[in-house]
Formats: structure tokens, C-alpha cells, sequence
């Protein structure tokens, strides 16, 4: 036990005003829902209820859509590049005036740690606004011919586990490229949609550029078969990510889809070890394994194989697992109860096919959804968890002994949205970039975000790129 | 990356000739720049507070070699210094007193003399310190003189230039030569990292140092910008952490340089925790070398314990 037991440093929750009750933004508006039950947005951590929040249904969906193209005909298309830079720049800074409060909200609606989401989510939420900000009166520089054009209206839904970062990856490069917008939020974590909808009143935004429609799968199914969207983009499983393709096919739409992963981290023998635990650790149990691109599957060479797993264990031992809104914790709440129960799920299937599980002794708070940071060992490729993906912070463990067999071993999953790559040597690096088929490489380092750099899978990961000049293609027609 | 848990015997083994130190410490594990910078950056984000806070104060205050290292320097001024020492807070006497006073070797008597019965070490800086520009003979004469006037720690340079040309078995052969002159002194092998730049050469001179004898590793001169570093620290914590696993010996750590604040003083320890471990959080294995961080740390433990913060002038510039 350490003699040095940090005191609980806990940010205030008194920056952030949270309402009782929150309706659907549409047209400019907080208006009631007409045709959906209003449903609860928990804090995770406490199991706490937040706030009420209105389901929308297919009518109110309809006339979100309609305040869309309306705004899209009348006000956003026909306006300047540089005058929608304008808006898109207010945003952004408004975003910075706010991140304090909107770090909080997002921690304590999706149960993130709270350095997380203030070093991590919400200045990227900022980045990508101005990023596309600057796009704005340059899109004929875009690469997508001299006279690119916006869709129209975009039907976007967003997943939980970045719930603000994702909303800045849908709406800064559509609005940037004049399309307007009908956005869903996840149902367990609409808090920050609804803050952005109020710094869109902020800044002015005319109304029906944005919109955020609440709700659960049903809300999310009417905005994507609405026959009056344009473009559909969705992060999520790929399950309902299939779903989608299905429900477009054979329709104009322009779609995009940002689905699951089960990324290989790859460390060869020569790799620089304690960055390399640092990345692994990042790779898996940043924002509790919540991510599309995590690491899932450690792949280490079987020469290094015992050093660099009695080192990973000593650094998870140091991982602070607790209350979401302290700023030293490391690894906060699961997002929901369902999402909890499929990570046990896996979890023990792993257990009853061989595997060796192991965590580190921590204790976990009694209220609220969590689940420790998990290590399997022992793992082969016919096990569920080296092929499903889980979406927590459970590493599985596995070994190569060539290069060659990396690749393979890496390939063999029906997903292909992001690798790393651990060595100290850089023409391995390259090669290796050029053998996986993963939407994103990255080298000595994981999880590294920039608004400038493309992201997007391969095979069952989806298809299309958001971010960068990619990302603005997305939402041109060309 | 050279596997390290092979023991003591096989480390015995790489010293024994200059091929085949040269090829252990290349074959150490690389340290990636932007990794290391990152880590020590998201261990600076620890928030410590309250009793933590108190804690960690106290802890930083007990590790303090507080130091003077001036062509000004004299008796009466580390005889101050001394006074000091023994009671950092005139107005508050559950101050804990500093590790050691760090001098010059012409005034370890002085000092000496001034911390008799305190509990407190008398450090000198030795080793034709702080370039280290002389000869072998010298330096082990500076070493001799310090500890025959009673030094109970010694602070030697090492020859950074050899050390870059790659002549590591003279760097090697230097420092067992001032560990032999040092007697029963705790030697602090100073690396000067400012000078050395990369985190592979700190780990590889961490090592070298180790495995040569040194008690302690210790960052800077002071006489260098820059000195000591939160990553260059956390890689030395990483190399102490590592030897004891092999050896089963704890080596000690000495930043010593531009820490200047609570803040910062805190980093450290926070990074001590979480690299090395508790077992370092102690001042036989972890020091400040350091002179104005002193004050800084009285400042806020005054704060801490009354509520307001007292002006500069409540404490001493000594």
C-alpha cells in the first residue's frame, strides 16, 4: 500500500446548470416532443438521474428534418464560405469558454474521467470546430473538383462513448461544407448535444441549421430512412451499422459508417518498453476501453513476452479506478448497465474457453456500473475475445514470434479500423504500415486524435473517413 | 530489449570488460521521447490535496539537500545555511529538518561542525565539480579532502565528455575509483543530463552509474540549463526501479536544479509514487537538490495549516 494516498480531488459540479427536463432543438427551438415518451439520463457512476429528456418520434424527426432543408435552401446553402467560417469560428470559441462545464457534463453523463474529458474530449471538440472552420471559403481546394457542392440535409447519429467529441466529427465538416444538419445523441448520453444546442443559440446560429432529435433506436431509424436526408452518417456497432447500409440501399443517400473494431497492438522485442506499457494502457483502458479503435488485442513478441507482461501488470496495479468527476482517476464508470452486462458476458466466455483472467486488487464503488481493468492471457485466435468485439477495458493477450506472423495474426479479424506498432526500428515501421489493413496506424503511439489527420476503418469497420480533407468529402457531392 | 531479471551475478558480469559494458548498456531498452514526455506530463496532472498535500510537503521538505554552490560562499553563510537546516520554519518548530547541506568540499568543516548531534548529513560536491575537467589523481583528491573533513555524503561528476565519446569503461572506472576514495560516504553520481541530452544516454548512464557502485543518481549540477526534468527524472525513477528488480538494491534518486516551487516539488513525488514506487518515497532514496524550493514548501505548509498565506518575509533568506 502506498503511503502517499491522494486525497480525493473531486471538480465541482456547481459549474454545470443541468435542467429537470429537456425537449427536442428544432428549428432554433426547445420544443416538447409530439409523438414520444420523455425517458432518463443517468450519471453512471451513481446510478443518479440527471435529467428527463424527450424521445422524438417519427413526426418530430419529420419536422426536424423539415426545419433542415428549409434552412438549407434558404439560409445555409446560398451563404458565403466565409460567412458560415464565421459561425463555425463562434462556435469553437464558445466551446472553449465552456469546456470547464462541458468536461463535467460529459463526465458525469457518460461516467468518463474527468481528465479525460477536459485534456482529452472537449479541447478535440474545439480543434475540430475551428479546423473546419478554416475549410469553410476554401472547398473548391478540397480536391473534389472546382465547384464541390453539399449534400443537402444530414442525418447523423452519434454513439456514447465520445459523446461530444463524435458530435464535432459529424457537424464541423457538414456545416463547413453548407449542409445542414438533423443530429441524434445517444439515449444514454444526450447531455452535451443539448449544451451544444444552446451554444448554437449562442452564437446565433440561424435556426434549423442544427437540430438534435433525443432518443433511442427508433429515433435513430426514422432519421436515417427519412426519405427527405441527403447524407447519412452513423458511428456505432456494426450491427446497426448493417442495418443502415440495408435501410439505404437502393435510395440517393450518401452515407458513411464508423463501426466496431478489434485492433491488433503489435510489440516487437526491440520495442522502447516503458512507452510501450504507457501505450497499451492507453490502447485499452482510455475511456474504459469505450472505443471503436482501442487495442484490444495485445500482440507481443513471444521473446519479450513475460518482461513485457509482469510490467503491465506492476502499471495496472497504479490504475485508479473511482468517481468520474476526480481528477485523479484513470478509469471511470462503465456507460450503462447494458453495455456492463456484455462486457461480463465476454468476459466470462473467456474464462470458460481457457483463458486466464487477471485485474489488479481495486475496489470498486458500490453504486453505479464499473468493471475493473482486465487482462486476458492464455488467449488463441479461436477465442470469442481475441474476434468479438467487447468495448471495455479488457485487454486480450497474445504472441507472435515474426513479423510475418504479426501481419497474419493481425489481418484475421472481419474488422479493420486501427493497429499499433511498437519498435524501435523505423523501416519496420513502415513496412508493417503498409501490411495491415486498419483504417489508422500508429507507431510507438495509440489513440493519438488530431482534426487534420483522416480516421476510418477498413472491411466490417465501415467505410468512408472522417476528419482532415477526407472528412470534407464526405459531405460534398462530387 | 535486454531482459533484466537475470540477477546480481550476471550483472557482475557485464563489468567485466569494457566490450561487454558497452554492449549491455546499448542493448538497454530504447526510451521513446514523445512517450516519455507525455507520461511525465499526464503524471503532472495528479491532483494533490489536502491531506495528500500535507503529506507530500512534509515529505519534500524532509528530502531537501539544501544547497549553496557559489564562489561567494562562505563560513558565515553556511553557517546560516546550517541554522537553517535544522529549523527551516523560526515560527513553527513541527517543521521537519531538511536531508542534508550541500557545499563545497572547503566548507564540509564548517557545516560540519555547525550540524553536529542535528541528525543532518553534510554533502560535498567533489571531483573537480562542476565540469569535471581534471585528472583522475585530482579528483580523487577532492573526494579524500571532503570526506576527511567530515563529509558524509559525496556528490562527484561524472566525465560527460567520455561518456559521449563512448569510452564508457573510463566513466566506469572513474566512478569506482571515487566510490574507493569515498570511504564509507554515500556517493551521488551526478550525470548532468543537460549535457547529455538524450533519454537513451540518461538510461545508459544511469545504469553505468549503478552498476560502478553509485548510492544515488542524481541529475544536475545545477550549473547547467537545463537541469533537472520531470521525464528525465521518471526515466532515472524507471532505471533505479528496474536495477532493484534485477538486484534486489534500492539506488537512490537526486534531482537537483530548477524545482523551485511546491508545485513542481509535488510533481516529482507524485512521479516517484507511481514510477518507482512507495519504497522511494523516503529521504534515503529520493532527494531535492534544491535552495529557494525550501521557502516555497514552508509558504504552502503554512498555508495548509492556517488557512491564509504568510508573505515572503515571515521566512528566512538564509
Amino acid at each position: 500500500m502506498s503511503r502517499f494516498e491522494y486525497a480525493p480531488a473531486p471538480e465541482s459540479r456547481a459549474i454545470v446548470d443541468i435542467k429537470s427536463s429537456y425537449g427536442l432543438f428544432i428549428n432554433g427551438q426547445f420544443t416538447d416532443a409530439t409523438d414520444g415518451k420523455p425517458f432518463k439520463t443517468i450519471s453512471p457512476a451513481s446510478e443518479e438521474v440527471l435529467a428527463e429528456v424527450s424521445e422524438a418520434g417519427p413526426a418530430d424527426v419529420d419536422k426536424a428534418v423539415r426545419a433542415a432543408r428549409k434552412a438549407f435552401e434558404k439560409v445555409w446553402g446560398p451563404m458565403a464560405g466565409r460567412d458560415r467560417a464565421k459561425y463555425l469560428f463562434r462556435i469553437a470559441r464558445l466551446i472553449q469558454e465552456r469546456a470547464r462545464e462541458l468536461a463535467v457534463l460529459e463526465s458525469l453523463d457518460n461516467g468518463k474521467p474527468i481528465r479525460e474529458s477536459r485534456d482529452v474530449d472537449i479541447p478535440l471538440v474545439a480543434a475540430h470546430f475551428f479546423y473546419y472552420a478554416g475549410w469553410a471559403d476554401k472547398l473548391e481546394y478540397a480536391g473534389v473538383g472546382d465547384d464541390p457542392q453539399p449534400w443537402g440535409v444530414a442525418g447523423q447519429v452519434i454513439p456514447w462513448n465520445f459523446p461530444m467529441l463524435m458530435l464535432a466529427w459529424k457537424i464541423a465538416p457538414a456545416l463547413a461544407a453548407g449542409n445542414t444538419v438533423v443530429l441524434k445523441p445517444a439515449e444514454t448520453t444526450p447531455l452535451t448535444a443539448l449544451a451544444f444546442a444552446e451554444i448554437c443559440q449562442q452564437a446565433d446560429l440561424p435556426p434549423g441549421v442544427v437540430n438534435i432529435v433525443t432518443g433511442a433506436g427508433r429515433t435513430g431509424q426514422a432519421l436515417v430512412e427519412h426519405p427527405d436526408v441527403n447524407k447519412v452518417a452513423f458511428t456505432g456497432s456494426t450491427a446497426v451499422g448493417r442495418a443502415i447500409a440495408k435501410s439505404v440501399a437502393g435510395t440517393d443517400k450518401a452515407v458513411t459508417l464508423e463501426l466496431g473494431g478489434k485492433a491488433a497492438n503489435i510489440v516487437f522485442e526491440d520495442a522502447p518498453i516503458d512507452q510501450t506499457i504507457e501505450g497499451i494502457v492507453n490502447g485499452i483502458f482510455f475511456n474504459q476501453g469505450h472505443v471503436c479503435c482501442a487495442g484490444s488485442r495485445l500482440l507481443v513478441q513471444e521473446s519479450v513476452y513475460d518482461e513485457v507482461l509482469a510490467r503491465l501488470k506492476r502499471r495496472m496495479g497504479t490504475l485508479r479506478v473511482g468517481d468520474p468527476l476526480d481528477k485523479n482517476t484513470d478509469i471511470g464508470a462503465i456507460n450503462s448497465a447494458a453495455q456492463l452486462a456484455k462486457i461480463r458476458e465476454l468476459s466470462q466466455v473467456g474464462e470458460d474457453e481457457g483463458a486466464e483472467r487477471w485485474s489488479p486488487e481495486c475496489e470498486l464503488p458500490p453504486q453505479g456500473y464499473w468493471f475493473p481493468p482486465t487482462v486476458f492471457t492464455g488467449v488463441s485466435q479461436a477465442h470469442r475475445i481475441a474476434r468479438e468485439e467487447i468495448f471495455g477495458p479488457v485487454l486480450s493477450v497474445l504472441t507472435f514470434r515474426t513479423p510475418q506472423e504479426a501481419v497474419e495474426k493481425a489481418n484475421n479479424t472481419p474488422f479493420g479500423l486501427s493497429a499499433g506498432i511498437w519498435t524501435d526500428k523505423g523501416s519496420r515501421i513502415l513496412w508493417m504500415a503498409n501490411q495491415l489493413r486498419a483504417g489508422v496506424v500508429w507507431a510507438n503511439t495509440f489513440n493519438r486524435f488530431d482534426p487534420t489527420s483522416p480516421f476510418g476503418g477498413y472491411k466490417e469497420s465501415g467505410y468512408g473517413r472522417e476528419g482532415g480533407r477526407h472528412g470534407l468529402e464526405a459531405y460534398l457531392a462530387h | 530489449m535486454t531482459t533484466l531479471d537475470s540477477g546480481v551475478d550476471s550483472l557482475a558480469d557485464v563489468t567485466s570488460s569494457e566490450d561487454r559494458l558497452r554492449r549491455f548498456l546499448l542493448g538497454l531498452p530504447g526510451v521513446d521521447q514523445v512517450g516519455a514526455e507525455a507520461r511525465a506530463a499526464t503524471l503532472s496532472t495528479r491532483s494533490i490535496k489536502t491531506t495528500a498535500k500535507a503529506y507530500a510537503l512534509d515529505l519534500a521538505i524532509s528530502m531537501i539537500d539544501l544547497t549553496t554552490l557559489e564562489g561567494q560562499d562562505t563560513p558565515g553563510k553556511v553557517r546560516a545555511l546550517c541554522a537553517k537546516a535544522k529549523r527551516p520554519d523560526p515560527a513553527d518548530p513541527t517543521a521537519p529538518q531538511v536531508a542534508a547541506v550541500c557545499v563545497y568540499p572547503d566548507l564540509v568543516a564548517t557545516a560540519k561542525h555547525e550540524l553536529k548531534g542535528s541528525g543532518i548529513n553534510v554533502a560535498s560536491v567533489a571531483t573537480a565539480f562542476p565540469s569535471g575537467r581534471s585528472s583522475l589523481a585530482i579528483k580523487i583528491q577532492d573526494t579524500k579532502d571532503a570526506v576527511a573533513s567530515g563529509a558524509d555524503e559525496v556528490d562527484m561528476v561524472i566525465d560527460r565528455g567520455a561518456f559521449l565519446s563512448g569510452r564508457y569503461g573510463l566513466v566506469f572506472d572513474e566512478i569506482t575509483a571515487i566510490r574507493e576514495a569515498a570511504g564509507d560516504a554515500h556517493l551521488k553520481v551526478i550525470l548532468e543530463t543537460g549535457e547529455l541530452v538524450t533519454y537513451d544516454n540518461v538510461r545508459r548512464a544511469s545504469w553505468l552509474a549503478m552498476l560502478a557502485g553509485a548510492d544515488f543518481i542524481k541529475t544536475s549540477t545545477g550549473k547547467v540549463s537545463p537541469a533537472a526534468t520531470l521525464p528525465v527524472t521518471m526515466v532515472m525513477l524507471e532505471a533505479v526501479r528496474d536495477y532493484q528488480e534485477a538486484t534486489g538494491l534500492h539506488i537512490g534518486v537526486k534531482p537537483a536544479g530548477g524545482i523551485r516551487t511546491s508545485k513542481d516539488a509535488i510533481k516529482y513525488l507524485v512521479t516517484v509514487n507511481e514510477t518507482a514506487g512507495p519504497d522511494w518515497l523516503d529521504p534515503e532514496l529520493f532527494r531535492f537538490g534544491a535552495s529557494s524550493l525550501l521557502n516555497d514548501l514552508l509558504m504552502q505548509r503554512t498555508k495548509l495549516a492556517t488557512g491564509h498565506y504568510p508573505g515572503p518575509d515571515y521566512f528566512t533568506l538564509d
